[in-house]
């Protein structure tokens, strides 16, 4: 099933509504995984059919995670983040979605796989956490019988005792105080942090090699935001999982992720390691986000830095550049902003990519000039020349 | 840092460190308590308990100032705003805008002060009638206060679509036909229709996107210069409190455990839940060795998670999580007293004390 040559997959069970899918541009992705990382999700593309049209949700995404990385994915609403992941798990809606691209799980391709091997990887070898901690448990079940529930379907031949003291263990490893009482208490006895905890063990007790958390703190205050954090990198550490965390806080990339994503309007605009995305950001929308955003470890500046306008309706994407109408910058390009999608490419460090038609000094001198003139970024270094060279 | 800024922000904006007495005082709240009474039984109704979600709060914002409340969920945030807005009732102390005690008037009584004040809400979906056009919804409080003003309430609900950067064209369009932001911007048009004085807003940027925050936050201020609003802002954020507040509250449990001005509290916090707070906040900026191995930011970690306000811990309510707390932390509460001019602290053992900086400012701006 794997390196089956097939270029193009497609998981959309019925055809309604679906629009004609095109075999271009997947000639750029090889049949098989490139790098051997863990996890290798090339040129992805969701596409949903709406009555209003088709929403280009995810357009060519592509990225490598071994195990033992966090890959933060970075954006706002409506950015792609959240449908790549649910792409990844295999959870999009068969009927209206059409997915091209490739996934490859520990060498096995996912996008054409047979939806029951998708079943049978998803809590086992991959596995997710949601937002709202409280509308991803069920209200009637008892936590631990859900988490056994979890366990025992990827686990059939093991005894409900030895999955009870499974799920005891997990909840005693992700820091719930008596586990063995808690195990039979309903989520409405449970605080938002400790609902969360109790989705972490069910998500880890199958030993995955791929979490996935979706925002997994934006529903908790800041206090147990910090502790949830430390649970995941501390979690991570001793189970040695690849984990993707997708969240529009860059704080929380900060805190956990070793690469950054960045997408805007379903593509990707900067992919690279995330001390060279946060020192060196090289894309206009990044710097926007960094500008934008409020800082606490900053001198008070006196005034926010929005970037105007809003984000483009997925249906209708802007030709070129989707982000030209509100990049400050396309007025130093010219025509090409409109008119020219950038490819997602390298310009000075290697592994740093950046979709913009701006040139490297460019990057460099206007990010400069950003960080230094409105007070943020007064602790960098300014950029070594060698690199300003494209 | 040098400002190249052609807004007249620049030169308004009121310092931070002034006290919130300077000036005259728009808003006075003095013993505000509300309790939420739990009960039981259907036919003999009996009082079994009480949320005690504001119990027993002081503070004034001055006018023209913004006054900062910051806390985590169930801490009574946003009870208080509600009850400034006088939408719910207080069990008992004394709310006093510009000179007039509201704490107990009738609706009747209250409607000519709603002009005064105004709310703006968390939700920019829920708090519009979908039913209605952008026209509708800013032109009400104009019709329900039968003002006419010159010119008409439709020019005038254009001017208010204008002021707060919306196309006056839109006035017939219903909300469902703009973003989130621009919802917000409706909202805010709604909320300046009477011209109020004091605007309370409940978590005015959270359900927005971080770009959008940016472009409300600035709204927001502008509208302070240009027409002189005192604001009460309610958030969690602590960065976002951090960059329109004056003066900064931190409650916990229904209390007011720190409150300073916004220079005081974020470089030099004098409660260790406010301590706690603000190093828990995720900076974004990955933190390397220097051999270039990411590292873990030093940070306090709090353990478990606020008690319920239904039965709060005896005397000081953050003993059970603070790692200062000491037996007279468990029998005695800690009066809100002012340590220095215009800081004031609930707590027996306060940080910062003595020495300038220490450590435990982790949170807080560092020297460049």
């Amino acid at each position: 099933m794997a390196g089956d040559g097939d270029i193009v997959g497609t998981s959309a069970q019925g055809a309604r509504g679906r629009r004609g899918r095109t075999v271009a541009e997947a000639s750029a992705a090889a049949p098989g995984p490139l790098s051997g990382a863990m996890l290798e999700v090339q040129n992805l593309r969701v596409h949903f059919s709406t009555d209003d049209g088709l929403v280009r949700a995810v357009d060519g995404v592509s990225f490598a995670l071994d195990r033992g990385r966090t890959l933060g994915i970075v954006g706002e609403s409506g950015s792609g983040k959240s449908v790549t992941s649910l792409a990844i798990m295999g959870l999009h809606r068969g009927g209206s979605t059409t997915i091209e691209g490739r996934i490859w799980l520990s060498g096995e391709e996912l996008v054409a796989a047979n939806p029951a091997r998708v079943r049978e990887l998803r809590g086992a070898k991959m596995a997710m956490i949601f937002q709202d901690p409280l509308s991803s448990l069920h209200p009637y079940y008892k936590v631990g019988d859900q988490i056994i529930e979890a366990y025992r379907i990827h686990h059939p031949k093991e005894t409900k005792r030895q999955a009870r003291e499974r799920t005891i263990e997990m909840l005693t490893r992700v820091g719930i105080p008596q586990p063995a009482v808690r195990i039979d208490d309903y989520p409405h006895q449970f605080s938002g942090g400790m609902r969360q905890r109790v989705m972490i063990a069910m998500a880890l007790v199958n030993d995955p090699e791929l979490l996935i958390a979706d925002e997994p703190t934006t529903a908790l205050d800041v206090t147990v935001q910090a502790q949830i954090l430390d649970l995941i990198s501390d979690l991570q550490g001793e189970f040695g999982s690849a984990v993707i965390i997708i969240t529009h806080d860059l704080g929380v990339v900060a805190e956990l992720a070793d690469d950054i994503l960045v997408m805007y309007a379903g593509r990707p605009v900067e992919y690279g390691p995330a001390v060279e995305v946060f020192n060196r950001p090289e894309h206009p929308y990044t710097w926007g986000l960094m500008a934008s955003m409020p800082r606490m470890d900053r001198e008070l500046t006196t005034r926010l830095v929005p970037i105007p306008g809003t984000p483009p309706s997925l249906i209708r994407v802007p030709p070129g550049c989707p982000f030209h109408p509100r990049c400050r910058y396309a007025a130093l390009v010219g025509e090409r902003c409109r008119t020219e999608v950038p490819p997602l490419r390298e310009a000075t460090t290697p592994g740093h990519a950046s979709a913009c038609h701006l040139t490297a000094a460019q990057k460099a001198s206007e990010w400069s000039e950003l960080s230094g003139g409105n007070g943020h970024g007064h602790t960098r270094e300014p950029v070594p020349q060698g690199e300003v060279e494209a | 840092m040098t400002e190249q800024i052609n807004t007249p922000q620049a030169a308004a904006a009121p310092s931070g460190g002034a006290a919130a007495t300077d000036g005259d005082t728009m808003l006075q709240v003095t013993g505000l308590v509300r309790h939420f009474p739990v009960t039981r039984g259907v036919v003999f109704r009996k009082k079994v308990g009480a949320v005690r979600a504001v119990d027993g709060i002081d503070l004034s914002v001055a006018r023209g100032h913004t006054l900062g409340l910051v806390g985590e969920s169930g801490c009574g945030k946003t009870t208080t705003g509600r009850l400034l807005t006088r939408l719910d009732e207080p069990t008992s102390g004394q709310i006093v805008i510009e000179g007039h005690d509201v704490t107990h008037l009738r609706p009747g009584q209250m409607r000519p002060l709603r002009r005064e004040i105004q709310m703006i809400f968390q939700d920019p979906y829920s708090s519009l009638n979908p039913r209605h056009t952008v026209g509708a919804i800013v032109g009400a409080p104009l019709r329900l206060q039968k003002v006419n003003p010159s010119g008409g309430i439709k020019r005038n609900v254009q001017e208010l679509l204008e002021l707060v950067g919306l196309n006056p064209e839109h006035y017939n369009r219903y909300p469902h036909e703009f973003s989130g932001g621009q919802r917000q911007r409706i909202g805010i048009a709604r909320t300046l229709a009477l011209r109020p004085k004091l605007i309370v807003a409940d978590e005015p940027v959270s359900a927005l996107d971080v770009s959008i925050q940016a472009q409300v936050i600035n709204l927001l201020e502008d509208l302070q210069d240009e027409l002189g609003l005192t604001y009460v802002v309610i958030a969690h954020d602590l960065s976002v409190v951090r960059h329109i507040s004056d003066r900064v509250a931190v409650m916990y449990l229904g209390k007011i455990v720190e409150m300073a001005s916004r220079d005081q509290l974020y470089t030099r916090p004098r409660h260790p839940y406010t301590v706690a707070l603000l190093s828990a906040v995720p900076v974004p900026e990955p933190l390397t060795s220097e051999t270039g191995e990411r590292e873990r930011r030093h940070r306090i970690r709090l353990e478990g998670d606020v008690p319920s306000p239904l039965m709060p811990p005896p005397a000081c309510r953050f003993h059970t999580r603070c790692w200062k707390a000491q037996a007279i932390c468990k029998t005695q509460e800690p009066p809100l007293t002012e340590l220095i001019p215009g800081h004031q602290v609930a707590c027996h053992f306060p940080e910062n004390t003595t020495e300038a900086s220490q450590s435990s400012s982790e949170g807080a701006p560092q020297p460049a």
